[in-house]
């Protein structure tokens, strides 16, 4: 059983994987900088009294939310430079990239699920708020950035945070396209020295300090969150 | 978080770049004077032409092979900061990844098809193989009829796997296959018992073997189900690059440097664990580089399809 | 776009390409329901503990949910096929490998059932704990022991206010079921890779797989918000809300 477990391996391994952790934090950094931008857009197309501006982004959250992310990562990974290049209409146009392709997939996905909690979290700021800066004389770039976001957010912060921990672990697939994050460089050594109990159960290890420290405190914060408000 | 700093520099750096490109070069060659990097595609686990050393630094035959070429782009180019980038493919993305200019040129262990060769280019042979299985010494397992209602674990993407799948059609074997990602895996399925045979070029299974924690534990067996000549991939329609990769290549062949390259390689103590694969150079292989080549071989090994 | 590859005979197996295509969607349809049952069940199992009041039964449906849902999926898809086999005793692991009957597909089956049940466990707390109270002190007034206070008022409420977030779980499992083909489970995304690179019809087939999972989408979406209009808690507006 345990008996040839092997603690050389991961020793030797270490400055690989962080290298892959670096990556994989990275990548969960930017995606949801991205995705939150990117889902705030979208949440104010889709609450806009405009057909034209919330269908596209309604039709757009409700696709992206209807598929793997696998499929995604898969679409945005070979189809995209092809889409670069026959845009540009330049056949060698060079490529964005493997770390930014997976970058913009992460986006991409993450930012249908980002729209959801942000629209939510918009239709929870009382209508009064709107009204009332619309009274003070706010027009509506003023109204939304000055008084519906920051209360939204206030409010969505524990549960953006609890999707973005969602997401590090979701970051763990870019392993289908091959590419060296933290479970790619695990997997990469697992396979390669035949080690795969110690290699696995090591990584589980680390997910899993790490995404239930974050989440421990993500709870606290909600807590004086709750707090603040009653 | 150097990849984050790198994001914002190469966004300003592209902005910059576009435009300002000497006018000479077209195709492969301009993308690599304009982005001042020239990216090469690798292997995890093609020993001993494309893998992983102890450091995780890609290595091998193909990758040295590369490097030369690297090496000429930049004299002809007269770039001496031009930088080198490594890309990890694997037999599934390699040719999407190359077509969609994400690597310049792919140094792994790829066959020559006349298939691939619709979607990427060749450069001259520079290996010869072809498909056998490995399987466990006490496994009862003496040729491919033996593998009749077994599992079979293949490589997605390769032409190995097509050649077996053609054989076990033709032959209704009716073997269950169990497909992996990368030829590691794969070998781990047999080692761990999963499968009882795994089709692969024979020189990848030498190399895989020896790397294994018991050698002696395997056999390689059967006779050539395919033939698999192996090429650096580029990108098609590209006359002026590939004619300074097939340049260099083919000046490696003529200088007989390729020989110190082989015997590095193939006939010396390699990393990560320093065994010597002991291959010397097959009959077929010194055809190829006499007379150099980029003919490439049918989509189904031997068999019609 | 050219979608007449479908019609061509495939490169093994005897069929046309489109048989893969199905083919691929019988295996989703099949992880993620037959992993949506141990999900449901166990989860249900789960969720009631974490709401008991004996602390030696909460406890460990806490530290199950904990553990399963800090690990990445793809993890332990992979500590399911390939560390349980080498840690169990020698004869089980070889069963496990060589003797069981299609071994990734049981594997991705038990692994999406075992994370999702985690999932399920908190909606299914979430919604006991979203009844007042009052209920629970009342059924236990009337003479009711506590597990048919559970039975008979709880469960009966919890489950008809969380139809809604159990709809996005049992999606997410559907959704999650592709990361069954890391283990080399041909479900409906490894089949489209796969016609890819038989076909180069990257595009086409990609595509086709959309829409195909886009659709399965939409049909229990809609089935769902009928169920959940029919089951509808008079008096209640809108459920726990989940992700």
């Amino acid at each position: 059983m345990f008996s040839d477990f092997d603690f050389e391996v991961i020793v030797s391994a270490l400055p690989f994987l962080w290298e892959g952790m670096m990556f994989s934090l990275g990548l969960t950094l930017l995606a949801m900088l991205g995705g939150i931008f990117l889902g705030t857009l979208l949440a104010l197309m889709r609450l806009s009294p405009f057909k034209i501006l919330s269908y596209p982004a309604g039709a757009y959250v409700n696709l992206i939310r209807s598929i793997p992310l696998i499929l995604v990562i898969f679409w945005f990974y070979f189809l995209i430079p092809i889409a670069v290049k026959n845009i540009s209409g330049n056949p060698y146009a060079a490529g964005i990239g493997p770390f930014y392709s997976a970058l913009i997939a992460f986006t991409m996905f993450e930012a249908a699920y980002y729209c959801e909690i942000i629209r939510a979290g918009i239709q929870s700021v009382p209508r009064g708020q709107v009204h009332a800066a619309y009274a003070l004389g706010l027009n509506y770039r003023q109204a939304t950035t000055l008084v519906i976001l920051p209360q939204a957010f206030r409010n969505m912060i524990p549960i953006l945070l609890t999707t973005s921990i969602i997401l590090f672990q979701d970051t763990s697939l870019v392993y289908v396209v091959g590419l060296t994050d933290f479970m790619g460089a695990a997997s990469k050594i697992a396979r390669r020295d035949g080690r795969l109990v110690e290699l696995y159960l090591f990584a589980a290890l680390i997910y899993f300090i790490i995404c239930f420290t974050a989440s421990y405190f993500v709870k606290r914060l909600q807590a004086r969150y709750n707090v603040g408000r009653n | 978080m150097k990849r984050i700093t790198s994001l914002f520099l190469a966004l300003f750096a592209g902005a910059a770049f576009s435009g300002a490109a000497v006018a000479q070069e077209s195709g492969t060659l301009k993308k690599i004077r304009d982005t001042g990097v020239i990216k090469i595609g690798h292997r995890d686990a093609s020993i001993p032409f494309s893998y992983l050393d102890e450091k995780q630094r890609p290595i091998g035959y193909g990758v040295d092979i590369c490097l030369k070429i690297a090496d000429a782009v930049q004299a002809q180019l007269k770039m001496p900061n031009l930088k080198v980038e490594f890309v990890p493919v694997t037999s599934q993305t390699r040719i999407p990844i190359l077509t969609g200019g994400n690597i310049d040129l792919e140094c792994g262990s790829t066959t020559n098809s006349i298939e691939r060769q619709k979607q990427v280019a060749f450069a001259p042979t520079y290996f010869m193989t072809g498909t056998k299985i490995i399987v466990k010494k006490n496994s009862g397992i003496k040729g491919y009829d033996d593998l009749k209602g077994k599992t079979v674990v293949i490589t997605q993407g390769t032409t190995n796997e097509r050649a077996m799948k053609a054989y076990n059609d033709e032959k209704k074997l009716g073997i269950n296959f169990i497909p992996a990602k990368d030829h590691a895996e794969s070998f781990l399925a047999v080692e761990t018992g999963r499968a009882v045979a795994f089709p692969m070029d024979d020189i990848l299974l030498f190399g895989l073997r020896a790397s294994a924690r018991n050698p002696d534990d395997y056999v390689i067996l059967g006779e050539f189900l395919s033939d698999d000549p192996y090429g650096i991939m580029m990108r098609r329609d590209d006359a002026e690059f590939k004619k300074l990769v097939d340049d260099t290549v083919i000046g490696l062949y003529k200088s007989g440097e390729i020989n110190k390259i082989y015997t590095k390689w193939f006939q010396s103590k390699i990393p990560p664990r320093g065994i010597n694969l002991n291959f010397p150079m097959s009959d077929a292989l010194k055809q190829a580089i006499k007379n150099p080549n980029d003919t490439g071989v049918g989509a189904c090994g031997k068999m019609k399809c | 776009m050219d979608f007449s590859f479908l019609n061509q005979p495939a490169f093994s197996g005897g069929g046309v390409y489109l048989d893969w295509v199905i083919s691929g969607v019988k295996w989703t349809l099949l992880v993620s329901v037959l992993g949506w049952i141990i999900a449901f069940s166990m989860g249900s199992v789960l969720g009631v503990l974490r709401t008991s009041p004996v602390w030696w039964l909460r406890a460990p449906a806490t530290v199950y949910v904990e553990i399963f849902r800090n690990i990445p999926l793809l993890v332990q898809m992979f500590i399911w096929y390939f560390v349980v086999p080498e840690i169990v005793p020698k004869f089980m692991g070889d069963w496990l490998k060589t003797k069981m009957p299609m071994p990734e597909f049981w594997n991705a089956v038990l692994c999406l059932g075992f994370y999702t049940a985690s999932r399920v466990a908190e909606q299914v707390r979430s919604g006991i704990q979203s009844i007042p109270r009052g209920q629970t002190n009342a059924a236990l007034a009337m003479g009711l022991t506590l597990p048919q206070a559970y039975r008979h008022v709880l469960l009966p409420m919890a489950y008809r206010i969380i139809i809604p977030p159990m709809t996005t779980e049992f999606l997410t499992i559907f959704k999650n079921s592709s990361v069954a083909l890391t283990i080399g489970v041909l479900e409906l995304t490894a089949q489209a890779r796969q016609i890819s690179e038989y076909t180069f019809r990257t595009f086409e087939i990609f595509i086709i797989a959309t829409i195909i999972y886009a659709l399965i989408t939409l049909t229990v979406t809609f089935s769902m918000r009928w169920l959940e209009h029919r089951a509808r808690v008079p008096g209640y507006i809108g459920g726990a809300s989940g992700k």
